[in-house]
C-alpha cells in the first residue's frame, strides 16, 4: 500500500467509465487525498485476525433450490432502452472478418 | 401526529386514509417547492389503495414515503441519478414494500437522496436540491435527506430510508426526527438498489420512537429472496418501550467525545446522557479503540462493493443508453459517463482501484481484517454494557454548497455512524435538543444509541427513555 498515486484514466477504463480531461484533473488530487488517508491502515496490527474472521458477515438460510415463478419477460422488457421480438436489442458486437 | 393516534382517528371515523393523503398532497404542493424532499408522488394510485385499506391491520391506511432507491411496483426508482431518471419503472415490489402493504400501509411518494445513496448531504442528487426544513439554507443530511426532510416538514407521517454508513441516522439527526438503522440481516434488502451489500440496511424515519418500532415490526424478518436476511424470530418491539432504563448499563465511548466535536453538540449529548442517568441508567466509560480506523476501512469496503454493484448499470437492460456508440464497449463507457454524477464516478474508480490486481490484498484484504477488529471492539463492549450512547454527527447541519470540492472532509464527518454498519449492529438517532452553529440558530442535535446485533428491542427502549 503506502503509495497514493493512482492512474485515474487507466482505472476508469477498467471500470468502463469514459472520463473527460476535466474530470481526470479534478478526481486525481481528490482520490490521492483519499488514498493518503486510507494508507493509515498499513500501520494497524492485524496479525491477530484470522482470514476466516475477515470473511463475510453471518448469512441466513439458503432457500430451497426449487423452480419458482419469475417476473414475466414483458415486465423486464418494458425498461429496456431498445427491444425487438421479445429481446433486448444491442449494437453489433462482432465485426466482419 | 403519531401512527397510533392516526389509527385511532381512522377507526373512529374522525378522518380517513383518503382525506389524509389529500392533505399530504396539499402540504407537498404548499411547502415542498421549497424543501424539495419529494422527487415524485402518485396521489391517484395511493387513493385507489386507500379505498381498499384494511383499517384493522397494524398500519392500516397509513401512507409511508419511500426513498427513491426502493422498488415499488409501477413507480419510478431514480436513485437520485440521471441514469434511471427517465424510462425506468419498477417491475416489482421490494420485500419491505410487500410487508408494509401486508400491514395495511400505503407507499406514497418518492424521496430525494444522494445519487445511489453516496453522500451525507443529498447534494449529490443529480435531480434536485433538498433543503433542511428547520433551516432552509442548510443541508438535510444524507443520503436519505428527502426521507428525513419530509418527516420534519410534516409532508410525510413516516418514511423509509437506507443506511450504508449513517444515511438514515445522520439526516434524522440534522432534521430533528427519529431514524433507525436495523441490524444487518434484520430487514430484507430485496428490491433495494444495492450500494454496498455487506453494509446496506433499510429502516424507518419517523416522528417518534414508537412509530419507528411499529414500522420495524412490519418490515423485519427473514425473506427467502435475501440470503443475508436472518431466520431469527422477530420480537415485539412495541410492548417493552415504556420499561425505562433503570438497571441498564450504558457505555460512553471516550473515542466519540474527542477533538473535532462541536461544543454545542457535545453539551446536548452529554445532557441527554445525564437525563438517562437520572432515570436510573448506569453510565460507564468504555473504549472502542479501533474507532479511528473506521473511515479508512469504510472508504475501501463500501466503494469496492459499489464498483461491483454498479457494474449492472451498463446501458443494456434498463436506464440510460448513450446514442450512436461505435461498439459495445463504447456503449458501456458512454452510457456510464453520461448517466453517473461525480461522486458515483469517484467511488467506482476508488473501488475498482482497491480491488485491482496487485492492490487487492493491500487494500481490500487488509480493510476486511480491520473491519473484524472494529466488530470485536463492539462485541467486547457489549459484554459489559447494554447499549452505547454517543453523538450521531460531530456538528449540526452545515450550509448548502460548502463542501463540494473536498470529498475527504465530508467522509471524515461520518466517523460516528460508519462503525455500526461495519460491525452489523443496530443504531438509532433520537432528537436531543437544538444548538447554535456557524451562524445558524436552533439546529437539531441527535443522540445516537447503538445496541448489540439483533438488540433492537433494548435500543428502542433506551431511545424511548431519551425521547420522553
Amino acid at each position: 500500500m503506502s503509495q497514493s498515486h493512482i492512474d485515474v484514466r487507466y482505472v476508469a477504463n477498467l471500470a468502463r467509465l469514459e472520463l473527460t480531461d476535466e474530470e481526470v484533473a479534478v478526481f486525481q488530487p481528490q482520490l490521492e487525498a483519499i488514498l493518503g488517508h486510507v494508507d493509515a491502515l498499513t500501520k494497524v496490527d492485524v496479525s491477530g485476525v484470522a482470514d476466516s474472521e475477515a470473511g463475510p458477515l453471518r448469512l441466513g438460510r439458503m432457500r430451497d433450490d426449487v423452480p419458482h415463478e419469475s417476473l414475466p419477460a414483458e415486465a423486464m422488457l418494458r425498461n429496456a432502452p431498445d427491444q425487438a421480438q421479445g429481446q433486448i436489442r444491442v449494437p453489433k458486437v462482432v465485426t466482419d472478418a | 401526529m403519531t401512527l397510533s393516534s392516526l389509527r385511532q382517528q381512522f377507526l373512529s371515523g374522525e378522518t380517513t386514509p383518503a382525506a389524509l393523503l389529500r392533505q399530504l398532497a396539499g402540504d407537498i404542493a404548499a411547502r415542498d417547492g421549497t424543501t424539495g424532499a419529494y422527487l415524485s408522488h402518485d396521489l391517484e394510485t395511493a387513493l385507489a389503495e386507500a379505498e381498499k385499506a384494511d383499517l384493522s391491520l397494524p398500519l392500516g391506511g397509513i401512507p409511508i414515503g419511500i426513498k427513491d432507491n426502493i422498488n415499488v411496483l409501477g413507480q419510478p426508482c431514480t436513485c437520485g441519478s440521471r441514469f434511471l431518471s427517465e424510462n425506468y419503472t419498477s417491475p416489482y415490489d421490494a420485500t419491505v414494500i410487500r410487508k408494509l402493504r401486508a400491514a395495511g400501509a400505503i407507499p406514497f411518494g418518492r424521496l430525494n437522496q444522494d445519487e445511489f445513496a453516496m453522500g451525507s448531504s443529498t447534494e449529490n442528487s443529480a435531480l434536485q436540491t433538498t433543503r433542511n426544513p428547520v433551516a432552509p439554507d442548510r443541508i438535510p443530511g444524507g443520503s436519505s435527506g428527502g426521507s428525513a426532510a419530509a418527516v420534519a416538514d410534516g409532508t410525510a407521517i413516516a418514511t423509509l430510508g437506507s443506511d450504508t454508513g449513517g444515511s438514515i441516522r445522520q439526516p434524522a439527526s440534522h432534521c430533528g426526527v427519529v431514524g433507525l438503522k436495523p441490524s444487518y440481516g434484520r430487514v430484507s434488502r430485496y428490491g433495494l438498489v444495492a450500494f454496498a451489500s455487506s453494509l446496506d440496511q433499510i429502516g424507518p424515519l419517523t416522528r417518534s420512537v414508537e412509530d419507528a418500532a411499529r414500522i420495524l415490526q412490519a418490515i423485519a424478518g427473514h425473506d427467502p429472496l435475501d440470503t443475508t436476511s436472518l431466520d431469527e424470530p422477530v420480537p415485539d418491539y412495541v410492548s417493552g418501550l415504556e420499561e425505562g432504563v433503570a438497571g441498564l448499563k450504558l457505555g460512553v465511548p471516550k473515542e466519540y467525545f474527542g477533538e473535532g466535536i462541536d461544543p454545542g453538540v457535545r453539551a446536548k449529548v452529554e445532557a441527554a446522557i445525564q437525563k438517562l442517568a437520572a432515570k436510573g441508567a448506569e453510565i460507564v466509560e468504555i473504549s472502542l479503540p479501533n474507532t479511528s480506523h473506521a473511515v479508512a476501512t469504510y472508504y475501501i469496503i463500501a466503494p469496492a462493493e459499489a464498483s461491483s454493484n454498479l457494474s449492472r448499470f451498463d446501458g443494456i437492460r434498463y436506464g440510460r443508453r448513450a446514442a450512436n456508440p461505435s461498439d459495445i464497449l463504447d456503449l458501456y463507457k458512454k452510457s456510464r459517463e453520461q448517466g453517473f454524477g461525480p461522486e458515483v464516478k469517484r467511488r467506482i474508480i476508488l473501488g475498482t482501484y482497491v480491488l485491482s490486481s496487485g492492490y487487492y490484498d493491500a487494500y481490500y484484504g487488509r480493510a476486511q481484517k480491520v473491519r473484524a477488529l472494529i466488530r470485536r471492539d463492539f462485541e467486547d463492549a457489549f459484554r459489559h454494557v447494554d447499549a452505547i450512547v454517543s453523538p450521531v454527527a460531530p456538528a449540526p447541519a452545515r450550509r448548502l454548497g460548502t463542501c463540494a470540492d473536498d470529498p475527504l472532509q465530508e467522509y471524515l464527518s461520518d466517523i460516528f455512524t460508519l462503525s455500526a454498519n461495519l460491525a452489523g449492529i443496530p443504531g438509532i438517532s433520537v432528537p436531543c435538543g437544538v444548538t447554535d452553529f456557524d451562524g445558524g440558530t436552533n439546529l437539531p442535535v441527535g443522540l445516537q444509541i447503538l445496541g448489540p446485533h439483533l438488540g433492537e428491542a433494548t435500543l428502542l427502549r433506551v431511545a424511548r427513555a431519551a425521547e420522553a
